[in-house]
């Protein structure tokens, strides 16, 4: 395979949940199935939610991994990634559901079609993801993985401006 | 007819048998799902005068027609109907989270359980299969631990289960069933009609598509939803949470206190709203499908109850505050956290706990019997009496009957003392200066209640004189009554009320768009009115009178004494009867409280017509009290 060149892997945006903000409500597993599939069904969305704890939630999608482990497993060449947008583009004539993919993927954004028995993989709705336009906490996000260590920079300096305004004794 | 299933489980526990039954499209049309085709499926598959733990009375579980599809708040909701050992009359209770998806997903608009297993069995739903499982390894459990027990031993963490706790095991009348944890169908007692089967848990996995008729029709309604949802009509549940209402009722004089002594707790601002998310509020969730979020989940951050992370809203915390005289808000967490554990009504326990201390105070109860020093205020007796009362140990043991019956058996003046509508405890309103509420809490046909009618919010908003029984006030609770029983029929969360700016119509909206069955807001404003003559159906025919539209003694016999703007107030028999009459009027039904014959042609009722035949020609017969079995 070859590899992506690195200038393009900085353009691709993912979907991205921020687990402060997610209440684990699904609206983004609705959403999707409607989507891609004109119904609902948590089974066929491309991004699924986790709640381990009442305090502890989180929706997953691709993580568009460079170089993607999914792609190195598949053992028939079903799976390829875009260049462009970073998608893993899904073969339904190669993919035979053997799901060596599914095990690859260390973030469990690949899920099985229940009736089809090809896998899925979110495909970014062509560059406006509907889970993110839908989701009702602003949770989801569409962005650059630059952008991403900048929101946790931004995270972070709030952080700490609060605890040095408080140790002054002002209520930031 | 998309949005239902189109098919009932039915479950025969003493045999083992399982089988499905269509779901009739003119049923289904006529009482909507939840519990408006609960109470009907109960009805039709029940005998008259049932002992409620008898093996032969069944419990309903149902979904609503919204249940499964993206509706915000509509997607999850599910609901229990038994005859209730509270009431004696028909219990239902919703809830919501995650259960009520899975179980559409699975393929069913209701399952009825028959019988009685032999041993402890929880039910597996795997979409078609049905599976009767072994539950000895899970008696005893809490339902957090049973619903964990669960997912581990079938090997799939998505499997959503509903569950009852030691409390429903024990037959506590109060017991509820939870479900995903944290929610609960808590009122009327109904997770002890499951405990009285035998059946643990009903765990449910579900892979089934949820189809609509049109997508764009509906994502419209969807999109319209959540921007209301972001708006001033969600505000209260996304900010504060129902907690906001401690200081608003208690700056009206309306948080019973004490076991409706008082009306204003000193003290307030230590349990408010306020307090409550600044100090412990550490993320507000939300169930499936909804675009609110309000599941407010509170961890207490010291002292001897730290770490207890639980969700919490008004009515527990009042029931075990105020109510029980008590202001410290992390013995009330603690509180909350252990009706989860065991599986009681949080307000319930809360209303029979302060019932004992009334007692206490008054003198019928020695510290002995009590086993406790059961005074107002005593929160670390709250918290033993919440598990001495699921666990029926000890004193706790006659306060497992619920306040009403624990009164039968202490005697003397006790009876007095147990503030209950219908045997059911009383939720944190003063309906002794809200009598409007006063008149919805006493024809409430699941006892008393704030979820039946909501008829508080006139009396709280200032649109009615509230210290005052007046004509008119019959039609104010009857409107209520009939939106509330669509809410708990097509399933949508009672939060989002005011999101509906269209009332009925903006529901028939939504049931048309998942159902693709057209009904216009007078069909289903009719469909609230036929369920909420069901209801009333169903108690006649379990022998409930005009008589049981009660109000507790104290609300009747002792005045608010606090000082403020509802001082000196009560609801007299002249009051309650002025009420009563108003409000039978308007719902066409005689006197004695039974609809006649013309209302429920009018209703296409007909063929219920036998329940009241016989009453309505011979009223004295109507007039019997009904007799309360153990």
């Amino acid at each position: 395979m070859a590899a992506v060149p690195k200038a393009e892997v900085a353009k691709w945006k993912m979907v991205s949940c921020d687990p402060d903000k997610c209440t684990g409500c699904a609206v983004c597993e609705y959403i999707c199935s409607l989507t891609k599939e004109n119904a609902f069904s948590a089974q066929k969305s491309r991004i699924r939610t986790m709640r381990l704890h009442p305090l502890i939630n989180i929706s997953i999608a691709c993580r568009l991994c460079s170089p993607a482990p999914c792609v190195t497993a598949c053992p028939r060449d079903a799976l390829k990634q875009s260049e462009q947008t970073g998608v893993i583009m899904i073969d339904d004539e190669k993919c035979d559901g053997c799901s060596w993919c599914i095990e690859a993927c260390d973030y469990g954004a690949i899920t099985l079609h229940p009736e089809k028995k090809v896998v899925r993989i979110c495909d970014l709705c062509d560059g406006d993801p509907q889970c993110v336009k839908w989701c009702p906490e602003e949770a989801l996000d569409f962005v650059t993985k630059d952008i991403l260590s900048q929101k946790a920079r931004i995270a972070v300096a709030k952080k700490l401006f609060k605890e040095a305004m408080e140790a002054s004794g002002v209520k930031a | 007819m998309l949005g239902y299933a189109g098919r009932i489980l039915h479950v025969d526990l003493s045999s083992g048998k399982t089988w499905t039954e269509p779901l009739k499209e003119e049923l289904a049309k006529k009482y909507i799902g939840g519990i408006g085709l609960g109470m009907r499926l109960y009805l039709d598959h029940s005998k008259p005068g049932l002992d409620p733990f008898s093996p032969e009375n069944p419990l309903v579980l149902t979904t609503g027609p919204l249940s499964g599809s993206m509706v915000p708040t509509g997607g999850n909701g599910h609901a229990f109907v038994s005859k209730s050992p509270q009431t004696f009359g028909v219990g239902e209770a919703k809830a919501h989270g995650h259960f009520g998806t899975e179980l559409k997903r699975a393929g069913y608009d209701g399952v009825i359980f028959y019988g009685k297993a032999e041993k402890p069995t929880y039910l597996w739903i795997d979409d078609d299969a049905i599976q009767l499982m072994d539950a000895k390894h899970l008696w005893g459990k809490t339902p957090q631990e049973t619903e964990d027990a669960i997912r581990k031993e079938l090997k799939d963490y998505y499997i959503r289960v509903a569950c009852i706790g030691v409390a429903g095991e024990k037959l506590v009348r109060i017991a509820c069933v939870m479900n995903d944890k944290s929610r609960a169908c808590g009122r009327t007692g109904l997770g002890a009609v499951m405990g009285s089967k035998n059946l643990k848990a009903i765990a449910v996995r579900g892979s089934k598509d949820i189809a609509i008729p049109n997508k764009d029709r509906l994502l419209e309604l969807v999109k319209q939803q959540h921007e209301r949802m972001k708006g001033p009509a969600a505000r209260k549940y996304r900010t504060l949470g129902t907690p906001e209402n401690v200081l608003v009722l208690n700056a009206l004089g309306a948080m019973p206190t004490d076991n409706f002594t008082g009306a204003v707790f000193h003290g307030a601002d230590k349990i408010s709203g306020e307090y409550l998310n600044e100090r412990f509020v550490a993320k507000i969730i939300g169930c499936s499908s909804c675009a609110m979020r309000c599941e407010h989940i509170t961890v207490v951050p010291e002292g001897p109850y730290k770490g207890t992370t639980t969700r919490i809203e008004y009515e527990p915390l009042w029931a075990m505050g105020p109510n029980c005289g008590v202001g410290n808000l992390d013995a009330i967490l603690k509180g909350m956290d252990l009706s989860n554990q065991y599986g009681v009504d949080a307000i319930s326990i809360g209303g029979i706990i302060s019932f004992a201390m009334d007692l206490y105070k008054n003198g019928i109860i020695s510290k002995d019997e009590a086993g406790l020093e059961l005074n107002f205020g005593n929160h670390e007796a709250v918290l033993e009496m919440i598990k001495r009362v699921s666990m029926r140990e000890g004193f706790g043991d006659i306060l497992a009957e619920g306040a009403k019956i624990a009164a039968e058996k202490i005697g003397k003046d006790a009876a007095k003392y147990a503030v209950h509508i219908k045997g059911v405890e009383m939720t944190g309103y003063d309906i002794r200066g809200l009598k409007t509420a006063a008149l919805g809490y006493a024809v409430s046909f699941r006892g008393a209640d704030h979820n039946r009618h909501g008829a508080y919010g006139p009396d709280v908003a200032g649109k009615v004189n509230r210290f005052k029984a007046e004509k008119g006030r019959g039609k104010l609770v009857k409107e209520t009554e009939d939106l509330y029983t669509i809410i708990d029929s097509i399933i949508v969360c009672k939060f989002s009320r005011g999101t509906y700016f269209k009332g009925f119509e903006d529901l028939a909206a939504l049931y048309s768009a998942v159902t693709g069955i057209e009904m216009n807001s007078e069909e289903l404003r009719v469909a609230g009115e036929r369920i909420n003559n069901l209801g009333r159906l169903i108690n006649i025919r379990e022998g409930l009178t005009r008589k049981d539209d009660h109000l507790p003694w104290k609300v009747m016999n002792v005045p608010i004494p606090d000082e403020g703007p509802s001082k000196g107030s009560f609801v007299s028999q002249e009051d309650l009867d002025l009420l009563l009459d108003d409000y039978y009027e308007v719902r066409g039904w005689n006197k004695e409280g039974i609809p006649a014959l013309e209302k429920l042609n009018e209703l296409g009722m007909e063929d219920l017509a036998y329940i009241v035949k016989d009453k309505l020609e011979h009223p004295e017969k109507s007039k019997r009290k009904i007799k309360t079995e153990e």
